[in-house]
């Protein structure tokens, strides 16, 4: 099989254009010499099937940055027959040295240069033909976006792979990256002969609209407003959905799998139904809001608003290590933490997502509203209500800013901040849709077996042994509960509570379910018996121990993929345990030391 | 000479020198910050935040810190 690799600098539109060519075939995959994940396509070129990769956006080859380590050591690891470089028209004088580092390692090349449009409104012409003759490499205009010109481009790779050459040796590629310099006076001259670029750019819309969105005093206000109505949409319209998708799998069970199911032992049921079937409906409720949140976010991310978004919020971000880009994820994580937690892949410094990555699963997402909005109409009046809920936002504001400075120094980011600033461009449905869908695929695969085995684990805790009633003291659960009282009774969380906050190891939206089986009641009379049994410094103790710790195994499950490592998946999970026992015990004892 | 982060917003300068560790020197000069390269500073976020400069077609944000280590020349025209 024939191995393309595809090749360009960020912002010039290379995922699109790999997007185009692979459709929807695409699949993540691992390849000798990298740890990240490459995406890969399998397409038929020439008369052969050759395997089209997606290489990171790099500047440089010889970069320092994670990317180009990646790229480099693809390289220096994996024979490749040909590579297709995809270069920005409008910035080709300075893109145009990633062109020659490929030429010089003597690798059989392609040049598409893209955003064609973009360039001849500004008035840069390029004279393809003698470019192509002085690269002595076929030079094609091509329109990722639009797939023009895309034709005479994958026509021009199959001829270079009909020849059959060799391809690359990987070993004599690595010497070659060594060393090389020359490049830059041999891009000089080629640009004075081939490229006119005049002294100002003629188009300045991009310039007229950062005049507003990156306004001194409007900047900040209008990106509050637009992240406002982005996670107001993904809500709005996922929310019905998800209810949509809830009452579909409800329907499901209620008039086809409970009667399937009537017959075989009470146990077998119960695995099935509660452990299995619910595991798929609790991935499946996270499906809508993953789709709209990546359409939103490539929507975001290819208009070039979100390096705009870095600018606006840096001063603040960098105090805490982390870089603007992280904010709209820490932001989005108040909605849900999954998509928040996949977003993350935006930053290309390691460290500095990691840190991303621990700080998200503190911010108090809808899920954990709904058992707050519960408990505190249980055990709070409406004049106090508002006032709770804001003490709880703000805590989980709090514990987002401790966790970022306290863990800062462990995750020093090493790459330098600078961004570039691509002008402003509109995405296509095609490449909003694609990208949605690729990203639900993923967590779909990834993600349901460690939620399924989750969910089932925690239905035989609170099953088993069978003859208790479920959820009880006697059960497993229970007695975990009781294994943990020296460590629950401090902050006020007795046998009932403890159980509760194993099943919101699952997900925060079965805690107010999980309280109506372990109490053997529902609404109302649930709210009057548990304002009988508990003050309201347990319930806010419990409430602070219930936003701090591990938000649901969806997260811990994306944790662990998005990160590859179990270890920082644990980290995760400890950090936010010990959080949330300490805040909750610094709370009770102190509300209870005041005299509550 | 002075540092780019001295420049007013909307002045011109050529840059002289980069005094950069290597990681940042790479970046910067696959960015396109080589010496004699005019630059211009388009503005500036509040509260100490980046700058936004203007290199030939390309526009970029970085920080102050990052900044400081590009000497430049004012443009006298």
């Amino acid at each position: 099989m024939k191995r393309i690799a595809l090749l360009g600098m960020p912002n010039t539109g290379k995922s699109t254009l790999f997007n185009r060519i692979s459709g929807a075939s695409a699949r993540v995959g691992n390849w000798p010499g990298i740890t990240v994940d490459l995406m890969s396509a399998k397409i038929l070129i020439g008369g052969h099937i050759a395997d089209l990769i997606d290489l990171p956006g790099i500047y440089d080859l010889h970069g320092f940055s994670e990317d180009e380590q990646v790229v480099r050591h693809f390289l220096a690891n994996n024979a490749v027959d040909l590579v297709i470089i995809l270069l920005n028209s409008s910035q080709i004088d300075r893109q145009l040295s990633l062109v020659l580092q490929i030429k010089k390692l003597n690798i059989q090349a392609v040049l598409a240069l893209n955003m064609a449009d973009e360039a001849k409104q500004t008035g840069i012409t390029i004279d393809t033909e003698n470019l192509a003759s002085a690269l002595a490499m076929p030079v094609l205009q091509i329109s990722a976006k639009y797939g023009d010109g895309l034709p005479k481009a994958l026509q021009a790779a199959a001829q270079i792979i009909n020849q059959n050459q060799i391809p690359t040796d990987p070993k004599l590629i690595n010497r070659m990256l060594q060393a090389d310099h020359q490049i830059e006076r041999e891009m000089d001259t080629l640009i004075q002969k081939y490229v006119q670029i005049p002294t100002t750019l003629t188009d300045n819309t991009t310039d007229k609209i950062d005049r507003i969105l990156l306004h001194k005093w409007f900047g900040l206000p209008l990106f509050f407003v637009a992240m406002f109505l982005f996670f107001q949409f993904i809500f709005s319209v996922g929310k019905p959905l998800q209810d949509l998708l809830a009452w579909a799998f409800r329907i499901l069970r209620s008039d086809v799998l409970n009667s399937l199911f009537a017959n075989s032992p009470a146990w077998f049921s119960g695995l099935m139904l509660d452990g299995v079937y619910n595991g798929l409906a609790t991935v499946a409720a996270f499906v809508p809001i993953i789709v709209l949140f990546f359409l939103v976010m490539s929507m975001v991310e290819d208009s070039g608003y979100l390096s705009r978004a870095a600018f606006l919020m840096d001063a603040l971000m960098a105090k805490m290590g982390l870089d603007g880009r992280g904010f709209v994820m820490m932001l989005m994580g108040f909605g849900c933490n999954v998509p928040a937690l996949m977003g993350t892949r935006i930053m290309r410094s390691r460290p500095m997502r990691l840190l991303t990555m621990l700080v998200i699963p503190l911010s108090l997402c809808s899920a954990r509203l709904q058992v707050f909005i519960f408990i505190i109409a249980a055990l709070f009046t409406a004049q106090q209500a508002p006032i709770i809920l804001f003490a709880l936002y703000v805590t989980s504001f709090f514990t987002m800013f401790l966790t970022a400075l306290l863990f800062q120094g462990q995750y020093k980011n090493s790459e330098p901040f600078l961004l570039e600033l691509p002008p402003y461009r509109f995405p296509t449905p095609r490449q909003i849709v694609l990208r949605g869908w690729q990203e639900v695929k993923h967590f779909l695969i990834r993600a349901s077996k460690f939620i399924i085995i989750g969910v089932v684990l925690v239905w035989a805790l609170t099953n088993f042994p069978s003859d208790v009633p479920p959820a009880s003291a006697g059960t497993i659960a229970g007695q975990i509960g009781l294994l943990f009282a020296p460590a629950l009774d401090p902050i006020g969380i007795n046998t009932q509570l403890a159980i509760a906050l194993i099943f919101g190891f699952v997900a925060k939206e079965i805690v107010i379910g999980a309280l109506a089986v372990i109490y053997g009641l529902q609404g109302e009379a649930l709210m009057a018996q548990m304002a009988s049994q508990i003050d309201w410094v347990q319930a806010m103790s419990f409430m602070l121990f219930t936003l701090i710790y591990t938000p649901c195994l969806s997260t811990i499950a994306t944790l662990k993929n998005e990160s590859k490592s179990s270890g920082f998946m644990w980290l995760s999970i400890a950090w936010s345990l010990s959080l949330a026992w300490v805040v909750s015990f610094v709370f009770y004892q102190g509300a209870r030391a005041l005299g509550f | 000479m002075r540092p780019l982060s001295q420049l007013n917003i909307a002045q011109s300068a050529i840059i002289s020198a980069i005094e950069a560790d290597e990681s940042l020197f790479n970046r910067l000069s696959a960015l396109g910050f080589r010496v004699g390269k005019t630059i211009r500073i388009i503005r500036r976020a509040n509260f100490n935040g980046p700058l936004q400069v203007r290199l030939g077609t390309t526009d970029v944000i970085l920080r102050h810190t990052d900044a400081a280590r590009i000497q430049v020349n004012l443009n006298e025209h």
